[in-house]
């Protein structure tokens, strides 16, 4: 099926009110650059990129039922593939997302393969996917040729723009960040409507009974964690570029993990528009606290957005447990998802 | 008539306790077969040895000519074999459409192929106008019958049937009789497992009854119910 059948059925099959509400918000998000400045547009792109992570991260957990607490490890390993092969050899990072996707997917097979033949699950395997990307910080903060502890910086070109090598203001990343919000978005109702994808459902209910109906659970997970893991190196090249310098200690922390993971939780775990939703809400937020934050205190306070998160969780689960979107689509009078 | 499962000699032992002990048994081409037992007769671990979940320690499990211990469940029922779950097990977040649809994509040729033959399925087992409810809103009856569905939709040769009638009232028991008479009509072999007696007279050509893990008689419903030792074990001695 070519992707152009793929969409026209997506779109044909989706419910109406969803749709006419997503080709609204791309319209505006589209033309929206016009009225924002420069500190709007970073605001922006970190909402996309969230909503892309989140994405990412929800095709493991909310479609598969894996949870991993260890996804910045992919930001990581993408981030410092494309800068490094981008800093030290020239190679375009257009190109370099190839190999970046393919490291990504290399350490995502590989806990996968250790957590899934070995029986790990739930709680512990999230505990394998924290040792991983802690384990591959400490690597990184003892490997001097990328920078080590010290970080990598991928120098920013005077004058200008380079689309095609990320180098550019807030605007290119901008429309970047949206057009991989948009791609992971296309990605995942694909495959939720997919073979894989249902067997990722079953697989998330109950392994047990999706064994009895001839799915292959073991590889059906593994499909999880690499399509997740791919995807998520994919953003983690664009943040790299966009900050222009990776430092271990924050690419691969785990504070940096669970800021990803909050947008998809807040927005309704295993949904298409949870993660969005979740991204749109929190963000803002978070990047308002830190500005009133720096206002009123006369310096910036680190952490203080993810206390604020740690208490919007609360408020949220408290209110909306399967999320807000699953809430919301009830209000709007939005029918189920067919499958 | 050709033999689609054939178990010989099979023996499962859980520490002290022989849970089943040399079993033989062979179910043939599209006739419906029924183990019977008292609680704790070793039914439900004879169908788990049979349906790939555990491995026996001794003795042959041959399914459709070739051997099948210790394959695992998803091989099985590639190889055509269901099963259904004594405490059934839906999707329960899933619609009834699509827990159907995930049995069926396993021989279909695409998704659309897969979600027909489901719907056919669902029409079948009287779920067809539940389609879009999710799994876990049904009633005890529906789901019994959900899982049925599910199974039937892999397009299975032998159908193993753990318990489907447990815990239905009589009109229940009956509607789900007929719709599995119908099935087997169609070429599906059934095994079924069962505690309730009545479906398992009106439905089996053979009976096996098994007590305290070994085979104590083997027959049609009339030769079984006659047996001295089956009356002994299900009445008691006294009775007799």
């Amino acid at each position: 099926m070519n992707p152009f059948t793929l969409l026209a059925r997506l779109v044909d099959e989706a419910p109406r009110r969803a749709l006419v509400l997503l080709a609204v918000l791309v319209a505006v998000l589209l033309v929206a650059p016009v009225a924002l400045d420069r500190y709007l547009l970073s605001v922006f792109f970190l909402i996309f990129w969230f909503a892309t992570v989140g994405q990412a991260w929800n095709v493991m957990m909310g479609l598969c039922g894996q949870l991993s607490l260890g996804h910045a490890l992919y930001v990581g390993l993408g981030g410092y593939v494309g800068a490094v092969l981008w800093v030290k050899f020239g190679i375009s990072p257009a190109i370099a997302i190839v190999p970046a996707v393919l490291v990504a997917m290399a350490f995502g097979a590989a806990i996968g393969w250790l957590g899934f033949r070995f029986g790990i699950e739930g709680v512990y395997f999230a505990l394998l996917t924290i040792a991983f990307a802690e384990v591959t910080r400490i690597g990184f903060d003892n490997w001097s040729y990328v920078g080590g502890a010290a970080g990598f910086f991928i120098p920013v070109t005077a004058g200008g723009g380079s689309a095609i090598n990320l180098r550019g203001g807030p605007l290119l990343f901008y429309y970047v960040a949206l057009a991989l919000m948009v791609a992971a978005f296309v990605i995942c109702a694909a495959l939720r409507r997919s073979r894989l994808g249902h067997a990722w459902l079953a697989v998330r209910e109950d392994p047990e009974a999706a064994r009895a109906l001839g799915i292959n659970v073991f590889r059906a997970k593994m499909a999880a964690v690499i399509v997740s893991s791919a995807m998520t190196a994919v953003a983690g090249v664009v943040y790299a570029f966009y900050q222009s310098n990776l430092f271990p200690s924050q690419s691969f922390d785990i504070a940096r993990s669970i800021e990803m993971i909050l947008a998809p939780i807040i927005g309704g775990l295993g949904t298409l528009f949870g993660p969005i939703l979740g991204a749109f809400i929190l963000t803002p937020l978070g990047q308002t606290l830190i500005a009133l934050v720096e206002k009123i205190a006369g310096r910036a306070i680190p952490g203080v957005n993810l206390v604020f998160y740690g208490a919007a969780l609360m408020v949220m689960i408290w209110f909306a447990p399967n999320g807000i979107w699953p809430w919301l689509k009830k209000k709007l009078g939005i029918p189920e998802e067919r499958s | 008539m050709t033999t689609l499962l054939d178990v010989r000699g099979a023996t499962k032992r859980f520490r002290g306790l022989t849970a089943v002990d040399n079993v033989s048994l062979s179910v043939s081409e599209g006739e419906i077969f029924a183990v019977i037992g008292p609680n704790g007769a070793g039914k439900t671990t004879l169908f788990n040895l049979i349906a790939g979940v555990m491995k026996p320690d001794a003795g042959s499990i041959t399914f459709d000519g070739a051997p099948s211990a210790g394959v695992p469940p998803h091989e099985l029922c590639r190889r055509g074999l269901a099963r259904t779950f004594q405490i059934v097990r839906p999707f329960p977040e899933l619609t009834v459409m699509e827990n159907a649809t995930i049995g069926a994509m396993m021989r279909a040729a695409d998704m659309d192929a897969a979600r027909a033959h489901a719907g056919e399925v669902l029409r079948r087992l009287d779920l067809w106008d539940r389609r879009d409810a999710r799994a876990k809103s049904l009633t005890l009856p529906d789901r019994k019958r959900l899982e049925c569905a599910r199974a039937l939709a892999t397009e299975p040769r032998l159908l193993l049937l753990d318990e489907v009638m447990a815990g239905l009232r009589p009109t229940e028991v009956d509607r789900i009789v007929a719709i599995l008479k119908d099935i087997n009509r169609e070429g599906v072999t059934i095994l079924l497992i069962e505690h309730v007696m009545r479906a398992t007279m009106a439905l089996a050509g053979r009976i096996h009854v098994l007590h305290h893990g070994a085979t104590i008689a083997e027959g049609t419903p009339d030769e079984v119910t006659r047996h001295p030792k089956v009356l002994e074990s299900y009445l008691g001695a006294e009775a007799l």
